[in-house]
């Protein structure tokens, strides 16, 4: 098999070119040269792969001349044509890390070549790209260069060779937003006996799961003249017309439903069910009117506690559907229900 | 209270005139078990079927999965309340049929039942295809509800697993544990130093369809209380209930519950395994509020210094979990939590319903939206009719060649909650 081609990006310090005098280095390609860490990257590939070129680029010079220097390198790399992008690994240095980051997500995006790169995780670089490009978490200085090669390598190749890439916890990438199943080597009650025992006695440990920040709605106020309101109705109760005729799916719904009714006052047996696979659909298929309570506002309308019942309801599955779709689902929704001129909506779940 | 365990590994299942087990194989009379699964009238057929680990097998739509055990000393008997009369289980001796277990099957009741491979990808993410599996596949009779076949199907299953335990009571077990926790003064006094931690199970409880019982009360119905953790060795929880396969806890994880094993490892060495806490998981808040607000006040009671809490099912019971956690750890007594993830296909979605910093040691059991393509095998015990509907799958599930599109929801146990498998997600 073809040895799989690397570029690696370094800056003018890793290239023993000079410190911070230095720095304003501009950006050069040396074709068939390995330089500083690429040697120990070459030693780490064996003979999988092989560094065909190295960019050197001053810290300074990147940052200061960043639109010139970021095209000037996807130049350079293009021009190699490279199964893989290395950059770094830049430890605690932030400028060096801003540039990794910067110029390895823009080959990735840009070029369409997989890249990967390495820091500290306090390292500014670290925030600003590590949900754009695998970034192998680092010791914050140079001397843990052997175990960020240890990990950079291993992943280049498998970016480079197409291969499936792991979890985080596994190829020591900094978590990226995408959450990655992976077999543990112990079972999980014996991982939450361990980190129990850890958190009893101070001990650090790692949760597997970090809380997310929660998207917390207020609700608006009370409507004052329910009497000239024009009330909707939406649900994740999974109801729909009998059938299902969109197809929402019993569970992880990809999409909602909208459907007229105009002129229904009750839903009955044989015209409504619900689709949802989180509940014993058995009243709701009987009377579709226990999950979306038309029949009850139909006669709040006649009575006039209501102004009116808008003549379309939204619905989709709430079981198992990720909150990034239900979002989607109620941005969408909630722009129709205003561009309509609806005043409050009746959520109803299961 | 002490139990001692006794283990009887059983290498292969056969079907015979006569029931018995001899120099670890079962022999299993066909008659027989169709008598004792057909007791009940609401049933109308019964096949049973054997699945081995590495065969190319599929059995769906899979509602239960039970290990058979037989009480040869000390008050009361297997599934009390349910099976054997109420009596208070967990003391004396136990004998359990390691390397197998009953699985039911059959036309689909909700939407959730799960899918078992014991071969191929599928087979990786359920536990149960690393057992020898004794399927019955029970058919119902005409006009009756769901619900009475899910009862009458469920406990088709225990009579079954009871009866194959019983071939086991005079049988000497090939390994034996004892397990023992003490009264709350005994322990304080022979492990002053250690610290006092409890396990906190959340049943699931919903409703329609997503219940469970302990001692044949259905779990909706209680207020938290304790238990022994040596009771549930003893099938004082049972599973009634039909959410997403991935995360229900079958009647198997009860009686062989992890995080009950894995404390008694650690008890008396590292820590002092005080009690089980079990609590529901109602949809009312009214509920949800009480059974959370006595959890953590029995956890107080109790001078507990660290807790384990386990979740069963996802999204509403997230908020359960969550209210346990933040009230517990609110007490000032540390917390860990076990879940599992809806993260999206992609897994760049929230994954869990609710959240809150004091959950800051969580356990997780995967993502259990992950995509996964099960290939055609080449039998399928139980039937492939109600496949699409399965929560988890979807019209697009069956593919031309036969293999399935699925999420790992529609695996059997795949992304338990109680810490059961190795599967994660970072």
């Amino acid at each position: 098999m073809a040895k799989i081609k690397v570029v690696h990006y370094i800056n003018q310090f890793f290239a023993q070119i000079g410190g911070e005098e230095k720095a304003d280095y501009p950006a050069e390609l040396r074709v068939g040269e390995t330089v500083g860490p690429g040697l120990a990257f070459a030693a780490n590939f064996k003979d999988e792969a092989e560094i065909i070129a190295t960019i050197v680029c001053g810290d300074s010079y990147f940052n200061e001349n960043l639109e010139k220097a970021k095209a000037d390198i996807l130049a350079m790399v293009k021009e190699q044509k490279p199964d893989v992008f290395i950059a770094g690994p830049a430890f605690n240095a932030g400028r060096y890390g801003v540039a990794c980051g910067t110029i390895a997500a823009a080959v990735q995006e840009e070029l369409g070549i997989p890249a990967v790169t390495g820091m500290y995780v306090e390292n500014p670089g670290a925030d600003m790209f590590k949900n754009h490009v695998y970034m192998i978490a680092t010791k914050n200085n140079a001397a843990g260069m052997r175990g960020a090669v240890a990990k950079m390598a291993p992943l280049a190749l498998k970016l480079g060779k197409g291969e499936p890439v792991g979890a985080s916890a596994e190829e020591g990438y900094m978590p990226n937003g995408i959450r990655v199943n992976f077999f543990e080597k112990k079972r999980g009650s014996a991982r939450a006996v361990d980190m129990l025992l850890k958190k009893l006695a101070g001990k650090p440990f790692e949760t597997e799961y970090p809380m997310p920040n929660f998207d917390r709605v207020a609700p608006n106020p009370a409507v004052k003249d329910l009497a000239h309101a024009k009330i909707a109705l939406v649900t994740s109760g999974g109801i729909v017309p009998k059938g299902n005729p969109d197809h929402i799916e019993s569970s992880s719904a990809s999409h909602y439903g909208e459907y007229d009714i105009t002129g229904v006052t009750d839903l009955t047996e044989d015209t409504y069910e619900t689709a949802h696979g989180g509940y014993d659909p058995v009243y709701a298929n009987q009377d579709a009117d226990r999950v979306l309570p038309i029949d009850v506002l139909r006669d709040m309308e006649k009575e006039g506690v209501i102004g009116e019942l808008h003549h379309l309801f939204y619905t989709t599955v709430g079981n198992g559907t990720a909150v990034a779709s239900a979002k989607a689902f109620a941005a969408e929704i909630g722009r129709k229900l205003k561009a309509d001129g609806v005043d409050a909506v009746i959520l109803t779940s299961t | 209270m002490k139990l001692e365990m006794g283990y009887i590994h059983i290498k292969d299942i056969r079907f015979s005139e006569e029931s018995r087990i001899q120099d670890g194989i079962l022999y299993v009379s066909e008659k027989a078990v169709r008598e004792t699964a057909l007791e009940d009238e609401k049933l109308k057929s019964v096949s049973f079927d054997i699945a081995r680990p590495g065969a190319s097998v599929r059995i769906t739509p899979v509602k239960d999965v039970i290990e058979p055990r037989v009480k040869v000393e000390g008050r009361g008997g297997i599934f009390p309340g349910i099976i054997s009369k109420t009596d208070t289980v967990g003391e004396g001796k136990t004998y359990a049929l390691k390397g197998m277990a009953v699985v039911t099957a059959g036309k689909i009741v909700g939407f959730q039942e799960g899918v078992i491979d014991m071969t191929g990808p599928g087979a990786e993410y359920t536990p149960f295809s690393k057992t020898l599996n004794l399927v019955m596949v029970c058919g119902a009779q005409e006009g009756i509800e769901p619900h009475e076949y899910e009862k009458a199907v469920r406990l088709a299953g225990f009579r079954v697993a009871v009866y194959i335990g019983e071939l086991a009571r005079t049988l000497t077990p090939d390994e034996t544990t004892v397990y023992e926790t003490c009264g709350l003064k005994e322990g304080i006094e022979k492990y002053p130093e250690l610290p006092r931690v409890a396990y906190v199970q959340m049943l699931q409880s919903q409703g329609l369809l997503h219940d469970t019982y302990v001692y044949g009360v259905d779990a909706k119905r209680i207020v938290p209380t304790i238990l022994s953790p040596t009771e549930i060795m003893d099938g004082a929880i049972v599973s009634g209930n039909c959410v997403s396969a991935c995360d229900k806890n079958p009647t198997y994880v009860h009686l062989n519950n992890p995080v009950v094993h894995d404390l008694f490892e650690q008890h008396g060495k590292t820590l002092n395994f005080v009690c089980q806490i079990i609590t529901n998981e109602n949809v009312y808040l009214a509920d949800k509020q009480r059974s959370s607000d006595w959890t953590a006040k029995l956890c107080r009671m109790l001078d507990l210094d660290g807790v384990i809490v386990s979740q069963e099912g996802f999204g509403n019971p997230d908020t359960d979990l969550i209210m346990n956690c933040k009230k517990i750890e609110a007490e000032g007594i540390k917390t860990v939590i076990i879940t599992d993830e809806y993260a999206g296909r992609d897994g760049k979605s929230q994954s869990l319903a609710d959240a809150d910093t004091a959950a800051d040691a969580v356990i997780t059991g995967g993502n259990a939206n992950q995509v996964v393509i099960l290939p055609k095998l080449d039998k399928v015990i139980g039937t492939l009719d109600y496949i699409t509907k399965i929560a988890g799958a979807s019209e697009q599930t069956l593919h031309e060649d036969g293999s399935l599109e699925v999420e790992l929801q529609v695996i059997t146990g795949a992304t338990n909650e109680t810490g059961f498998n190795k599967l994660s997600a970072r």
